[in-house]
């Protein structure tokens, strides 16, 4: 009889810590994982070759898609890119609210990354803690563009809307009280900015609340310490960005490295860990959390006391007003022509990368010059952590296995994009 | 007893007022088992600020039993290649002890089914037993998940059967009974006197200990949900699904029961000794202060509640730490302690050990 040493094991893609559908085939020596093998492609749905058959701005919801859980990021990368070819202006008070926005977005990513880690390491409560929070920020998505998801509300040139004056409330019902319905509302009664600030004040303290589960917990410390350690050196090999990149001590973010929009005018730290594990990665994503609490607070601060345009007012690009469209032929020939042909970009090509909550999501766009891309090509950060995956457990345990996934962030709308 | 009850049923004969008794005293726990997963619900609902099952009946009450005529209803897979007579047998294997430990806890003073002298050894038996039910269930699934499932199980209960034992041999220190109407018995005067106090360490360990053998959180990797999906269990449907599920909570009723006799005296009132005797008599509220099976009912509550309130806040350990923390802190820990709680027995250290 032949001796047997290892086993495989199917590891997914109909799994509870698949976070999607990762299907891993693990090769076992026992509890021992001696090698993981990710396969991708499940959720594949072409969205680089969908954007060469559509005018630029139709892409700009196949963005929100991508990485599912940090909408407006995509979006910004994909309209940094456009406006960096066509070498447009974007008016301050725009910047600072996708700057603003940028932020919440990752929040909502870090905090679903936390209860997601925390569910998959054991600890429940996390993750309805956390997204007692997100419904929060899905509020002021849904305030803003009118979709708690998939935003659509960034565009070449600016954003689609100002900041609305008011949020919207709840309304009494068989399940909501009027009692309770007040309370909902409180912060409500104000506007966006209001509701916004309003959360920023309360926000640090429900991140204290997730550290008191976790931070100094025993049990989570040792699920999490010395679990898929990766060097500064071999982090920088495999193409790691983000807090991945951060979490061994590489101090690199784009937003400090190479500033886009308003953050070099902006007051905020970049948290980087020390030994490279799931734990210090934990932390630097606690921190970050903080951090864009911080810069969310300064760009409500800044918004309220600058008024002024959303939008460019290069018609070739951004859509006139609407009543000046109606009155002017200039205005109404410019409407024609973008809400049936779109717009060309110049010939060239641009590569545009913005620090997205999971690392570098980039967008490299070539233009032959037509109302489409000729090429799109995304560049996402997951696809390279995911590749790390059989690097960072091997001689693990499989219940570090689960550990580790968690920590990469994985999300498949942008690895199989 | 009371005097008319015995006199009504004296035609009866005994063989079937016990078992009329038993039939009884099966459904009574199976309802608690069922509404302790309700229970487990609306306290986990509560803890994570949400509010738990309130669609069925005023409530939400009525969802167990809807729980439970679903999972009646549902079909029981059978997987291609599974042994199709242990497959069977399993749920089986791992439901009856737990409800046959019953057999001999103490409801109060003279309220029990049967009055074993060995009564302590009969429940590490039945205990013990609940394993192979896991272990088979596992094997016989013919699936890898199920497997590791039921391989970290042995492991695990092993491990801690031990522990416990170990806490256990404590308390039959202590006592000097075996029997659990005994060791109730013995803890009797104020809640000092209790073994919680003089043998916390062992307490503590029964109680971790407990948790681990029901293959609850923070020790379920047995079934851990992100990693082995539902382990042993994991191709059981319908009825199959739903006796390891009535298994694993009467286990967990029957160790909070155990550690209400063992550490928290039993029936006995906290107030004894501290509220004058002439209260006692006052109607109505001095059968409330005094001892009885309410008190025992209340102390098993509250150490359920203990196996929710865990579920809540630990993250779950991972197979070698549990292994480690068994063996080496448990284990030691009690084998100290029983040397301690010998030297104090020696020197007979009042007001435990006189």
């Amino acid at each position: 009889m032949p001796e047997l040493h290892h086993y495989t094991m199917n590891f997914g893609p109909q799994h509870p810590a698949a976070h999607g559908v990762l299907r891993l085939v693990l090769e076992m020596e026992g509890e021992v994982v001696r090698h993981a093998d990710p396969h991708i492609g499940l959720l594949h749905r072409a969205t680089e070759k969908l954007a060469e058959s559509k005018p630029y701005n139709h892409s700009i919801g196949y963005m929100d898609r991508l990485d599912y859980v940090s909408m407006m990021c995509n979006e910004h990368a994909y309209i940094l890119a456009i406006e960096k070819l066509a070498g447009i202006q974007v008016p301050e008070r725009a910047q600072y609210i996708r700057v603003m926005f940028d932020e919440i977005t990752r929040i909502l990513n870090h905090l679903l990354w936390l209860g997601a880690h925390a569910l998959d390491i054991g600890a429940m409560t996390v993750f309805l803690y956390a997204f007692r929070e997100r419904e929060d920020l899905m509020d002021c998505y849904e305030a803003v563009s009118g979709t708690r998801m998939h935003a659509t509300y960034y565009r070449p040139g600016g954003v689609h809307r100002d900041l609305p004056d008011e949020m919207p409330q709840y309304a009494e019902s068989r399940w909501h009280e009027r009692q309770q319905v007040e309370r909902l509302n409180r912060a409500r009664s104000g506007s966006l900015l209001d509701f916004i600030e309003d959360f920023t004040q309360r926000f640090p303290s429900c991140v204290d609340e997730y550290e008191t589960l976790l931070t100094e917990n025993r049990i989570w410390k040792q699920r999490t310490v010395d679990i898929g350690v990766v060097s500064p050196e071999r982090a920088l090999q495999l193409g790691f960005t983000g807090p991945m990149l951060r979490g061994s001590g590489v101090e690199w973010d784009l937003r400090r490295k190479q500033p886009y929009e308003v953050y070099e005018k902006l007051d905020f730290r970049i948290p980087v860990g020390v030994n490279g594990d799931c734990y210090d990665r934990y932390l630097v994503r606690i921190e970050e959390m903080r951090q864009s609490n911080a810069i969310v607070r300064q760009c409500v601060d800044w918004l309220r006391s600058h008024s002024g345009p959303v939008m460019t007012d290069e018609h070739k690009i951004a859509p006139p007003e609407r009543e000046k469209m109606k009155m002017g032929m200039e205005e109404l020939i410019h409407h024609f022509k973008l809400f049936t042909e779109g717009y060309c970009l110049p010939q060239g090509e641009v590569y545009c990368a913005i620090e997205h909550p999971k690392g570098e999501f980039g967008i490299y766009l070539v233009s032959d010059g037509a109302n489409k891309p000729y090429r799109l090509k995304i560049r996402a950060p997951g696809f390279a952590h995911l590749a790390a995956l059989d690097e960072m457990s091997r001689g693990h345990m499989l219940a570090d296995v689960v550990a580790i996934i968690g920590t990469q962030d994985i999300v498949f709308g942008e690895v199989d994009r | 007893m009371t005097e008319w009850w015995i006199e009504l049923t004296s035609p009866v004969p005994h063989v079937l007022l016990v078992s009329a008794y038993m039939l009884v005293f099966m459904l009574v726990l199976i309802g608690c088992v069922a509404y302790v997963t309700f229970a487990e619900r609306k306290v986990l609902g509560f803890m994570q600020v949400r509010v738990g099952p309130n669609r069925v009946g005023p409530r939400g009450l009525g969802q167990p039993i809807a729980d439970a005529f679903k999972l009646m209803f549902k079909e029981m897979i059978l997987p291609r290649d599974a042994d199709r007579f242990l497959f069977r047998v399993a749920p089986l294997l791992s439901m009856t002890p737990a409800l046959a430990a019953w057999a001999v806890i103490p409801f109060s003073e003279n309220l029990r089914f049967a009055d074993i002298n060995a009564g302590l050894l009969y429940i590490l038996a039945m205990t013990s037993l609940g394993v192979y039910g896991v272990i088979i269930a596992g094997w016989a699934s013919n699936s890898k998940y199920a497997l590791l499932g039921s391989l970290r199980s042995a492991a695990q209960i092993v491990a801690y059967e031990i522990a416990m034992g170990f806490a256990l041999v404590g308390v039959l220190m202590a006592s000097g009974s075996l029997r659990l109407g005994d060791i109730v018995g013995a803890q009797q005067g104020s809640v000092l006197n209790w073994y919680w106090l003089p043998l916390l360490p062992l307490f503590l360990t029964y109680l971790i200990s407990g948790v681990a053998e029901t293959n609850r959180a923070p020790f379920d990797v047995v079934e851990g949900e992100s990693e082995i999906v539902a382990g042993f269990h994991v191709e059981y449907s319908g009825m199959g699904f739903a006796v390891f599920f009535l298994a694993e909570y009467a286990n967990i009723i029957l160790i909070s029961g155990l550690t209400a006799l063992l550490f928290l005296g039993g029936w006995l009132s906290p107030l004894e000794g501290i509220v004058p005797e002439s209260v006692l008599h006052v109607p109505y509220l001095g059968p409330v202060l005094a001892s009885g099976p309410h008190w025992f009912v209340a102390k098993t509550c509250f150490f359920i509640f203990c196996f929710l309130w865990f579920r809540a806040t630990f993250p779950r350990y991972r197979y070698d730490q549990i292994m480690r923390l068994g063996w080496k802190v448990l284990l030691p820990l009690t084998l100290v302690w029983i040397f301690v709680e010998g030297v104090l027995l020696y020197f007979e250290l009042p007001p435990w050990f006189d």
